[in-house]
């Protein structure tokens, strides 16, 4: 028992999160994708899917959760999601204006329409997602000495 | 099919990329966040002087972001004050990058710094170019949490506190503005500052808009020091590593505090008589209490910080008078200010780079050791103080001339007063620090290097040659039009309505 | 007009925390209860009356819906608010370390 204390929590807790953990991430996806037929959207559908990873840290300790996404990995989907946002901002000065809609736009209340707006949502839920994870980190995870008084 | 308003969202799109590359790939090439920082500064500068002459051609250049007509869409405006404040902005902001190359190698992630420093520069461009109003609040707030962020970079322990005060201080006026916006819109239910003009012109003046207004002073009252709110200044500009400070007292508090303010009461709300009033007397206020207060302080940047409070209060005294002489004195003491008070701030940056103290007590007889930061210094002094030929007398004469052509008799006095007073420390700072007789412990400083000497020596160049832009012909494509836009009021809506 | 009152001194009690507590954590939160009050009273100007939430779907007609454009700027500000918590949060956890305490009377090392 004191072994398995050392790292995470409990055997129930560990149990629960090996099968529910896949299935919040598959959620925040399914919220970013359809972000421009039903509420939520980019932000939204990335905190769902940073809390997946958060979830992992929790309950496994952070060597598991560093398998997963480490946290070299979370700056670079970090800053791959804001350039990626920035890109499709440009591409639109081909048709002459910043962020114009250019691709085709499909049929309305289907999935595929709506021009750049899901691909623009799939960036924010990117930056999000990896930004929310490493601002945990760096919060939980700086462990240092109180400094002694001058 | 190049349009000639595209250029604008350049000034937004061109940092942000840079900020972001910067923290994609220089953490393992150091080399590279130079390059990305100078580069994007010095093409943001050359756009921002082509601006100028755009604006010069056409008089008013729109464009709609992503092909939405206003009011539904987001516009961008550049018209005559957007241009004079973007080359203000962009000109420190590339002789700061210059410096920040030499002067960050002692900290220790550089690339940060970069990142940090370039978001701060998008936002503020985005401030002054937006032409709709939560626009505006979304910039306001990136530049200002990157400010936080950055003042807070050493983290010793002095920056941190420092650095919580200025961030619970700014948040809280970021509030205030938001809850004026949010009344705004329930007023007049659109986001659009020109529509918004032209929907208050025909509601007229009620309760609402007086509360609004009320609201809107206090929140950039906040962010650019006015007096009652001007606390956290001298404790967070002093904190800031030099090149940081030089940017937050020379552009910030004034890309995010005086720029928006005067945007909202002069085009949106419309000026009246009780407004100017207010405004003249914080202005006032400020400039006599920032500089009684910096008399007495022995610490070289927190001096300078109460002095930025002290020169604000002559550029909202100016814009607050009215006429059209008050309002271009105090946009050209705006342009002036970020000049020499940045230089300032990079002087003592550079004397901390090679002392390692910021105490006046303590230095002595710097000038023969560090010839250009002490020429330098001389010349910015000078500046600051109102003696001519350089370019500080020419804007506080055109201030105090207006004062009195408006027969504000008491105000003009407490402007002379306060030149005097800033005349006074600044003699005392050239004699503790730079002249007399060189310390003992100093006999091994060396000047700065290379890049810090030569940002220092361009704004000493501004300084000199900057009383040239009262000449007529020069303040015609400059300053005037600055003015103009300021001056047409609420007409500016029908301006860019008629525009698009 | 009851909602919009009692929003406005939701926003007073923040501001009420941020002036009279000593710990540097319940001046944060009184940040964030104000960011609270402030996206809340957004919310509340979008209201019409007998209106309906702003979705559109494939088998319903357009009839009175409540304004959608202040739940896109709350969203937005939601995203500003929770930047700025980090920050602070950030920033106090390394004020702990440096001075020992999270006593704003304590921690005054900047004077004059």
């Amino acid at each position: 028992m004191s072994k398995e204390r050392d790292k995470g929590m409990s055997l129930i807790v560990k149990t629960i999160t090996r099968l529910t953990v896949g299935l919040i991430f598959l959620y925040g996806a399914y919220i970013v994708a359809h972000g421009h037929l039903s509420p939520g959207g980019g932000f939204a559908g990335g905190v769902i899917i940073s809390l997946s990873f958060v979830h992992l840290m929790l309950a496994y300790g952070k060597e598991e959760a560093f398998k997963k996404l480490s946290q070299a990995g979370a700056s670079l989907f970090e800053n791959l999601g804001a350039i990626i946002f920035l890109t499709i901002a440009l591409i639109g000065f081909i048709g002459g204006y910043f962020f114009l809609n250019l691709i085709s736009k499909g049929t309305p209340f289907r999935l595929y329409s709506s021009g750049i707006i899901p691909l623009c949502n799939i960036a924010i839920c990117l930056k999000v997602g990896a930004g929310l994870f490493a601002i945990f980190i760096a919060l939980v995870l700086l462990k240092f000495d109180v400094e002694k008084k001058k | 099919m190049i349009e000639t308003s595209q250029i604008i969202p350049l000034f937004v799109a061109i940092p942000l990329g840079g900020a972001f590359l910067t923290s994609l790939t220089s953490k393992k090439l150091n080399w590279l966040a130079d390059i990305l920082g100078i580069g994007a500064t010095i093409v943001l500068f050359i756009l921002s002087l082509v601006s100028v002459r755009l604006v010069y051609l056409h008089s008013i250049l729109i464009y709609e972001v992503g092909a939405w007509k206003p009011p539904i869409g987001i516009v961008m405006v550049m018209d005559g004050l957007t241009s004079f404040m973007l080359v203000t902005v962009n000109l420190v902001a590339f002789l700061i990058a210059c410096y920040s190359i030499n002067y960050m190698e002692k900290f220790t992630s550089k690339w940060s710094f970069y990142t940090l420093f370039l978001l701060m520069l998008a936002g503020m461009n985005g401030v002054i170019v937006t032409g709709d109003l939560f626009n505006l609040f979304v910039f306001l707030e990136i530049a200002a949490i990157a400010s936080y962020a950055l003042v807070a970079f050493g983290t010793e322990k002095h920056e941190l506190e420092a650095a919580f005060k200025y961030a619970i201080m700014g948040s809280i006026g970021s509030l205030f503005i938001l809850l004026g916006i949010a009344f705004l819109y329930a007023y007049t239910s659109t986001l659009n500052m020109a529509d918004m003009a032209n929907v208050l012109k025909e509601k007229g003046i009620s309760n609402t808009v007086i509360m609004i207004s009320v609201l809107f002073l206090m929140g950039f009252g906040f962010k650019s020091a006015l007096v009652p709110f001007h606390a956290w200044l001298p404790d967070a500009h002093p904190s800031a590593p030099a090149p940081i400070s030089a940017m937050l007292s020379g552009v910030l508090i004034k890309s995010l505090g005086i720029y928006a303010l005067c945007r909202i009461v002069f085009n949106v709300i419309g000026i009246t008589t009780p407004i100017s009033n207010i405004l003249m007397f914080l202005g006032a206020l400020s400039m006599v209490v920032g500089v009684f207060l910096a008399i007495g302080q022995w610490d070289f940047k927190r001096l300078l910080a109460y002095h930025s409070i002290s020169q604000i209060g002559y550029v909202v005294l100016g814009i607050g008078i009215g006429t059209p002489l008050g309002i271009l004195g105090g946009l050209f003491h705006l342009f002036n200010h970020s000049v020499f008070k940045s230089l300032l701030f990079l002087n003592s940056g550079a004397v901390e780079y090679s002392t390692g103290t910021r105490d006046l007590k303590e230095m002595g007889g710097l000038a023969s050791k560090m010839p250009v930061t002490g020429s330098t210094s001389f010349i910015a002094s000078m500046s600051i103080a109102g003696i001519p030929p350089f370019n500080g007398f020419w804007s506080k004469l055109i201030i105090i001339i207006a004062a009195v052509q408006a027969s504000h008799y008491w105000y003009a006095f407490w402007a002379v007063l306060a030149s005097i007073l800033t005349l006074a420390s600044f003699t005392k700072v050239m004699k503790y620090a730079f002249l007399g007789k060189l310390g003992e412990k100093w006999n091994q400083i060396k000047e700065v290097p290379g890049f810090m000497q030569l940002s220092m020596l361009l704004l000493a160049l501004i300084c000199l040659v900057g009383g040239l832009l009262v000449l007529p012909s020069v303040s015609e494509i400059f300053l005037r039009k600055a003015s103009d836009a300021l001056l047409q009021g609420v007409d500016y809506a029908s301006t860019i309505l008629s525009g698009i | 007009m009851i909602p919009y009152l009692l929003c406005l001194i939701l926003f007073c009690e923040g501001l009420y925390c941020v002036l009279r507590k000593r710990n540097l954590i319940k001046i944060i939160i009184g940040v964030m209860i104000m960011d609270y009050a402030v996206n809340l009273f957004f919310v509340l100007i979008a209201y019409k009356m007998n209106g309906r939430a702003p979705i559109l779907s494939p088998d319903t007609t357009i009839m009175n819906m409540v304004d959608p454009l202040p739940h896109a700027l709350v969203l937005t500000s939601i995203v500003i608010g929770l930047a700025t918590t980090a920050l602070f949060i950030a920033i106090a956890i390394r004020i702990y370390q440096k001075y020992g305490t999270y006593d704003i009377t304590k921690i005054k090392e900047l004077k004059g």
